[in-house]
Parts: structure tokens; sequence; C-alpha cells
């Protein structure tokens, strides 16, 4: 050690200063195993503490929207006219409506909806989009071409009034929210999967092997899907919010979901008549609860989309 | 330049004729209509002039051409509610206060947007960063009916100085174009923001440093421009939120716009009414994005590079 570092007699610079740090030996070996892909992305998420708490009020949210209705003796539909818009109490945790029914109950169950419409739109999303933007940039040339300016025409189109239109011709529902959804949600989708596709399927390891006689198909699950699966899987996660909002905002307007059944925009709706009576609680839980939805699902689909950017990969 | 702008010209004719179709296929295919319900007791020759009144008694090819000459010249018949207004009267009186509140909201997210975002990016994890960042979030989690049922039961209910209905004064805009501009204001001042972030590290800013240039210049006519030019593609899909927006706040505030005609007309399945603001709101929003499209082509040249390399 002694005999590597310079000898400065004139100087004051200690002589521990140049002694190589014993980190740089050690580089040379492998002294634990590279992180995979998925555990990198996962130590990045968990670092970001607003993500975190968007996961946890996920997880919290659904637990609630499963066990919430069956904690108290109401069922959502139940009515007690005696007990109508009452204030928050220990029978009414929530309060209760102009038809007694209680506010709690229909939260949850407003959740359930929700967290269903959100999954849902999703999974379409997923299937139909992945579908048709893989085999538009897969096959390029011409199918590529048909297939795209069918998404131009498709995207040109403002998608709540697809939704509205779809609404009134198939009568209002569940089963038609989740339709009108499928019809224009997977545009984005089917976007990005051809645009990385397209990146991908030019490159070297794709040819390589292309060149050792993978098929299409082997092709296309083990090098383009899982390459790709990091934009999907965010732009899944950041559908979910947009899909509680359309629902909402359908039922809003009474084209969503029908009495008796509860969901968030309904109950927004019903709070409208009674807004300056004094009545918060009517409107207060309903958008508490869809505003905390929405700032779960989208703090924790930056937070993902933070992870998964190269970008940020330093 | 001009190919570019043709082509995209001919695409959006195109969309246009798509939704003009699918709407009168989707309406045609729509069970019941008004001329359905009879709680008056029409005798069958009373049906039958109905029908001929509104054009239901001719071949379904011809009332597709018939209807495709009134959506060009935007002239869409009676209405099927209110019968003795026309459709496009009724549109008409509606239109001034949607214009007004749109553009008002238009107006208000676009600024507000671009300076927070610009005031975030400048001072990067300072107290204005976060707290741009958490008004963005709050913008984006609560929905803008929600936004704008709260403001008249916490804030116009308080304070005599925000109306909590109807329109006229410069007063009865404020709240509902908040409520309608929060979420665009969220989106702008997100994108400007990680634009801005990353456009400051770029050689040129340091260039402009070096040359010893102030930081209002260097941030305005260096940074800004650059950062500004994504945001320019996404104003099409804001245009088309706040329009949609709309139709829900103007309910609430009571405001008598075209939003109001379309709710309305959607529950009373007013079949002439709900054709002609589909149209026309689709009308707006594709002329809208033509527009982007080709101000981005022009604002950056390098956009139509990226063209020819596909």
């Amino acid at each position: 050690m002694e005999d590597r570092s310079p000898k400065k007699s004139a100087s004051n610079v200690p002589d521990e200063w140049f002694v190589p740090l014993p980190k740089e030996e050690q580089q040379e070996t492998i002294h634990h195993k590279g992180d995979s892909y998925w555990k990198d992305v996962m130590g990045r998420l968990f670092a970001n503490k607003l993500a975190v708490t968007g996961l946890i009020l996920i997880i919290l949210l659904t637990i609630m929207a499963i066990i919430g209705p069956f904690l108290t003796e109401h069922t959502y539909r139940s009515q007690s006219i005696l007990n109508s818009n009452t204030a928050p109490n220990s029978t009414y945790w929530f309060g209760s409506d102009e038809l007694g029914r209680d506010v709690f109950t229909r939260v949850w169950y407003g959740a359930r909806v929700s967290l269903f419409i959100g999954l849902a739109a999703a999974l379409i999303e997923f299937v139909i989009g992945v579908t048709y933007g893989g085999v538009s940039g897969y096959r390029g040339g011409k199918v590529d071409n048909v297939m795209m300016r069918i998404v131009d025409v498709l995207y040109g189109l403002p998608y709540l009034l697809v939704v509205v239109l779809l609404m009134v011709v198939m009568g209002p529902g569940l089963f038609t929210i989740i339709i009108a959804l499928s019809i224009t949600g997977w545009i984005g989708m089917a976007r990005l999967v051809r645009g990385q596709v397209l990146q991908l399927k030019n490159a070297e390891y794709v040819l390589a092997s292309r060149v050792l006689g993978g098929s299409n198909n082997r092709i296309i699950r083990k090098h383009l899907l899982p390459n790709t699966s990091g934009p999907i899987i965010v732009s899944m996660t950041l559908t979910i919010p947009t899909a509680i909002f359309a629902e909402a905002f359908l039922s809003f307007l009474g084209l969503g979901v029908q009495a008796p059944v509860a969901s968030w925009g309904t109950m927004a709706n019903d709070a409208l008549g009674v807004i300056q009576t004094g009545y918060w609680w009517r409107l207060f839980f309903p958008a508490f609860f869809i505003s905390l939805t929405m700032f779960a699902f989208n703090v924790f689909g930056d937070g993902l989309r933070d992870a998964l950017d190269p970008k940020m990969r330093k | 330049m001009l190919k570019f702008i043709g082509k995209r010209f001919l695409w959006m004719i195109v969309t246009l004729w798509v939704i003009i179709t699918v709407t009168f296929i989707l309406m045609r295919f729509a069970p019941g209509s008004p001329l359905d319900i009879d709680d008056v007791g029409m005798s069958d020759q009373a049906r039958e002039n109905m029908m001929a009144h509104y054009n239901l008694d001719q071949p379904v090819i011809l009332q597709y051409l018939n209807y495709l000459k009134n959506a060009i010249t935007f002239d869409f018949g009676p209405s099927m509610v209110t019968r003795s207004r026309e459709v496009s009267d009724m549109l008409a009186s509606g239109f001034p206060a949607s214009l007004q509140l749109g553009l008002v909201t238009l107006i208000l997210a676009v600024i507000s947007g671009i300076i927070l975002g610009v005031l975030a990016a400048l001072r990067h994890n300072k107290l204005i960063d976060y707290m741009t960042m958490f008004i963005a979030i709050i913008g984006i989690s609560i929905p803008n009916f929600i936004q704008a049922m709260l403001f008249i039961q916490y804030i116009s209910s308080q304070f005599d100085f925000f109306p909590t209905a109807q329109w006229g004064t410069w007063r009865h805009a404020i709240l509902p174009a908040l409520a309608l501009a929060s979420g665009p204001i969220a989106i702008i001042a997100r994108m400007t923001r990680s634009n801005m972030l990353e456009v400051l590290t770029e050689d040129y800013i340091k260039t402009a440093k070096a040359k010893g240039l102030s930081n209002f210049q260097i941030v305005v006519k260096h940074a800004l421009r650059n950062a500004l030019l994504p945001v320019i593609t996404i104003l099409g899909v804001l245009v088309a939120s706040i329009f949609t927006g709309s139709f829900v706040v103007e309910r609430i505030f009571a405001i008598p716009g075209v939003g109001q005609y379309f709710v309305e007309s959607i529950t009373n399945r007013d079949y002439p009414m709900i054709m002609a603001t589909t149209i026309i709101y689709s009308t707006i929003f594709i002329i809208m994005m033509f527009i982007v499209d080709v101000v981005y082509g022009i604002v950056d040249p390098r956009i139509q590079l990226h063209k020819k390399e596909e």
C-alpha cells in the first residue's frame, strides 16, 4: 500500500487520499446476481411513497368494497322512510338518503360497481388493444395501413358522445357501459402496442430468433410481448380511473346503472336535489370516495410509469 | 406541407361522414321513439301525419340521403319533443352561453396550466413545485361534476359573490369555469413541468446562459417554446373533455347552454336533437384536432421528417 501512494513532501494532502478504494478491486468479480428487470422496477416502485400510498389505498378500497356492504344491518336498497335524511349517527354511519337508505352501505356497494367497471375496462382494453396493435405492427405493410386508418377514424370520435349514443340505443345499465367502454377504450392501447412492436420487431435479438428458426408465435410470445409489458401495464392502470370516471359521469346523467343499484354517480346525482339543504353527507361521502379512488389509481399508475420509464433508469 | 394538410383534411371529412352515418344507423335502431308515447290517444291518421312530418315514412335510403343533406346544411328539422321549435333554433339559443363558458375555461386552463408548470419546473423540488403537483393531482382526481357540486355546496352558498346558478355576468362564469378547467389545468401543468425540466438540461440552454442572457429570456425564448410543443398536441383532446364536461356542469349550474339540451334530449329520446348535438360537437371536436395537427406541423418542422422516416 505504502509504495503505491505518491510521495508529495510539500503538501498537506494526507496519504490516505491516494490509496485506491477497495471497491475498485472488487468490481471485477460479480458479487451479486444482477437484479431481474421486474425486481428492479419493484424496487423503484416501492421507493416511491406516493405510489405506495396509492397501492395501499387501492387494497383498502377493494377490501371495503367486498366486506363493506355486510358491515351494517342495512342493505343497499332497504328503505326506511321514517329515517329519511338522518345525519351520520351510530346506526347510519354515513347518514341516510331521502328514502332512508343507508349511505354507508350504498357507498361501498358503489365501490363494487366502480371497481368492477374499472377492471372490466382494463381487461377489455388489454385483450382487444394488444391483439389489434400487435397484429397491425407485426404484419406491417398494407394490413397495418388499413388497420391504422380504421383506428384514425375511431380516434377522431369524441369518446363520451359515442358512449352516450350507445346508451340511448341499448338502454342504460352496467352491461351497456362495459360495451360502450370497450368500443373506444382499446384504441390508445392498440396504438401503443403497434408502435412498440414496430420498433422491436427489427431488433437484432428478434432477427437472431428468426434465424434460429423461431416461429412467429414464439417471437411474439417470448420476445415482443414481454418487452412491451411495461407500457401495457401502465396504460391498463391508468385506464381504470378513466373508466371509473366515465361510469360515474354516465350514472350522474342518468344513463348509467339504474335504481335501486347504487353507484357513486347516481348518489351524487341524487344529492344534487338537496345540495343547498344542509344534508352535506349525501354529497360528501360519494364525492370523497370517488375522488379517493381516482387519486389512488392515478398516483399508483404514475408511480408505475416512473418506475418503468427507461429514461429514469441510471 | 400542403399535401400533409390536404391528407389530414380528407381524413377529417371521412371521420365526419362516419360519425354522421353511425349516428343515423344507431338512431334508427334505437328502441322506442317519442311518437310511441301515446298519452293523448293518437289516431292512426295522426300518427301517419306525424311520421310524414318527420320524414319517417320514406324508405331508409331516402331518409339517410335526406339526413346527410340536412346535416351538411345544419338543418335538423323540428324537435320531436318541443314540437313547435326547430332544433337549429334551440341550439342557436343555447350556443352563446356554451361558447362563452368553453372559451373562458380553455383560456383559464391554458394560461394557468402553463404558468403553474413553468413555476414548478423553475423551482424544482421546492415548495411551489410540490404545491403545483398537489393541485395537479387534486385536479385529476376529483371529477368535474363533483367539483361543481362541491363549489355550490361549500362556496357559493356561503358567499353571495358567487351565484349558485344561471348565466349572465362574469361572476356566473367563475365557478363553472373553474370546475371545468381544473382537470385540463392539471394535465397541462404536469406536461409543461416535465417538458421544461427536460429542456432546461439541454446544451442550448447552457449556451444561452454562457452568452449571458437574462433568466427571463432563457426561460421564455429558449426553454418555454420547446417545452410547449407537446402541449399543443393534447389541446384537441382537452377541448373535447371540456365539451363533454360542460354537459354536466351546465346542468348543475343551470346554465342555459347546448349541454342542457343535449342531456334533456337523451332522456326524452328526442332523436333530431340528439343527432344535431352529436354532429355539432363531433364537428367542432374534429376541426379542433385538424387545427392542432396543422399547427403542430407548422410550429415543429421536425414532425415532417419523422413522417418521411416511417
